[in-house]
């Protein structure tokens, strides 16, 4: 017993000096699980490790928990997709030098017996009415993540109180974009979900596109460094290195590289000329 | 039906494949699993068996405590860990969080009780049978506890395993603290959960057949030491 004791300790030891070995050249980043689970971080990340030997690791989860994590000085860079929760990071002092990086789009995803009867029509707005008058089932996010927020505005734009409604037509799940696109495919409902997700979503059953290319639908994503005159720990040197390389010629055409069955899933979108703010 | 058959199919192919990535998850779980059950065995034993021996004022309460901490959901467990280590946090200078170390942490808090709960109950019951023996012969309270850890350790084994279970077993504490990064603090479980959310069904299943035999394994292989132990002691 003691010998086991001495022998998982040692263990121990040697898997944080490895961590603590790699230390000297990472960089922890809050990013949002649609960057995560639609598979671009594997796609982009190799490269820039390659070619600057700083090694990227990524925490997905929401936007609203990725603010609170560099908030808390917990990551040294958020790379995020809410414009307005953003701009207001930066502006209560949390983050510095956002960029904006790339685009996709949101699509409103329903089972393919259309209930609702939303068609395949643009205007987003519309459907969301159609939806709430079928009093069909819709799941949401309700996770404070960038596609609910973005959800919840739409709801705001049709004039629909979509609060009211939980617990009957609106169901809210509270868990990530895939948990929600499952959930949604179990009980035949419609969802609203970043383009990158439902593309590599793999468990679709019946669902469709029943909604796609509403101005209303684009879906800006931004980096920004945590600040460090309040986060001190930050590691601003290699923090930049990655954001700059993101919007850098390279970085923006490794992201219009990334594809799934030949469709693009984010459009880069960086102003080059544009300094840091 | 189909899908099932796909699940046990993804989880053949993983274990055939002997994929890298793989691996190193497996042995991150099983290292940071293994390594916070012992912590919490060397904190959870002396722990329950201090409340089987001794008699103080709160002590019902204290086992009262433990018992309730046994359920603690692994959530809050990992949330309180999460704020402690946070940059935030009062040990925030250690800069623990998202490494294997908090992911440890975490998860001795989680066993810990467990661990001392399960033993002070079967310390307990020898105690209740032994007990005036020792306060006859005039033995230490120390080694009162030492021995009564030696006259109980087939027992223990059963407090340990189930430690075993649930850290194997949980998510909700490890994906706080570790993040679920790619190759730093990916393990079967988060591993799972992540498959889950990408509509990988077969694969996430898989993962978690991989998973159960693996613990599988470590409680056959527990059952078996404690067998031989037991028939050596016999004769």
């Amino acid at each position: 017993m003691r010998a086991w004791v001495l022998a998982l300790t040692a263990g121990f030891f040697l898997l944080s000096a490895s961590s603590a070995n790699a230390e000297q050249q990472f960089i922890t980043v809050a990013s949002t699980t649609s960057t995560e689970e639609s598979g671009l971080f594997g796609h982009l990340l190799p490269g820039f490790t390659k070619e600057t030997g700083i090694e990227v690791r990524v925490v997905a989860v929401g936007t609203g928990q990725a603010l609170k994590i560099g908030e808390r000085g917990d990551c040294d860079v958020v790379f995020v997709h809410d414009k307005p929760a953003e701009l207001d990071f930066v502006a209560k002092g949390f983050g510095i030098g956002r960029r904006e990086v790339m685009y996709n789009d949101f699509v409103l995803i329903g089972p393919g017996a259309d209930p609702a009867q939303v068609g395949r029509g643009k205007d987003i707005v519309a459907a969301f009415r159609k939806i709430a008058q079928a009093q069909a089932p819709f799941v949401a996010r309700g996770d404070d993540s960038g596609t609910s927020k973005a959800e919840l505005r739409l709801w705001q734009e049709a004039g629909v109180d979509s609060t009211a409604a939980r617990g009957g037509w609106y169901r809210d799940t509270g868990s990530g974009m895939g948990p929600t696109l499952n959930t949604a495919a179990a009980m035949d409902g419609y969802a609203l979900s970043d383009r990158g997700t439902w593309l590599s979503f793999k468990n679709k059953q019946d669902l469709k596109i029943v909604v796609e290319g509403d101005r209303r639908l684009f879906n800006q994503y931004g980096i920004m460094l945590v600040n460090p005159v309040k986060h001190p720990e930050v590691k601003q040197a290699l923090g930049r290195k990655f954001i700059d390389w993101l919007v850098s010629p390279a970085g923006q055409q490794a992201i219009a590289n990334y594809k799934i069955n030949g469709e693009q899933l984010f459009f880069p979108d960086a102003d080059s000329r544009r300094p840091g703010a | 039906m189909p899908d099932l058959l796909d699940a046990l199919l993804a989880a053949w192919q993983l274990v055939l494949s002997g994929d890298p990535a793989l691996v190193a998850i497996v042995s991150l779980s099983l290292s940071i699993s293994l390594t916070a059950v012992v912590f919490a065995t060397a904190f959870g034993l002396p722990l329950g068996a201090a409340l089987a021996v001794s008699r103080f004022p709160g002590r019902n309460a204290a086992v009262v405590l433990v018992n309730a901490l046994m359920g603690l959901p692994p959530v809050v467990a990992g949330l309180f860990v999460y704020l402690l280590l946070s940059r935030s946090g009062p040990l925030g200078g250690l800069g623990l969080l998202f490494t294997p170390t908090a992911m440890i942490i975490a998860q001795t808090v989680l066993v810990t009780p467990i661990v001392a709960g399960v033993a002070r109950q079967a310390l307990e019951d020898l105690w209740r049978d032994y007990g005036e023996l020792y306060v006859l012969d005039g033995v230490g309270r120390v080694r009162t506890v030492a021995s009564l850890l030696w006259l109980g350790r087939f027992s223990l084994v059963t407090a340990v395993l189930a430690g075993v279970g649930r850290a194997a077993a949980e998510v909700g504490a490890i994906l706080i603290v570790g993040g679920n990064i790619a190759g730093v603090t990916r393990t079967m479980t988060t591993a799972i959960t992540l498959e889950t959310s990408r509509g990988d069904l077969a694969l996430a299943l898989g993962l978690g057949i991989v998973l159960l035999v693996l613990v599988l394994a470590i409680n056959a292989t527990a059952q078996l030491i404690r067998n031989t132990a037991r028939s050596a002691a016999a004769i």
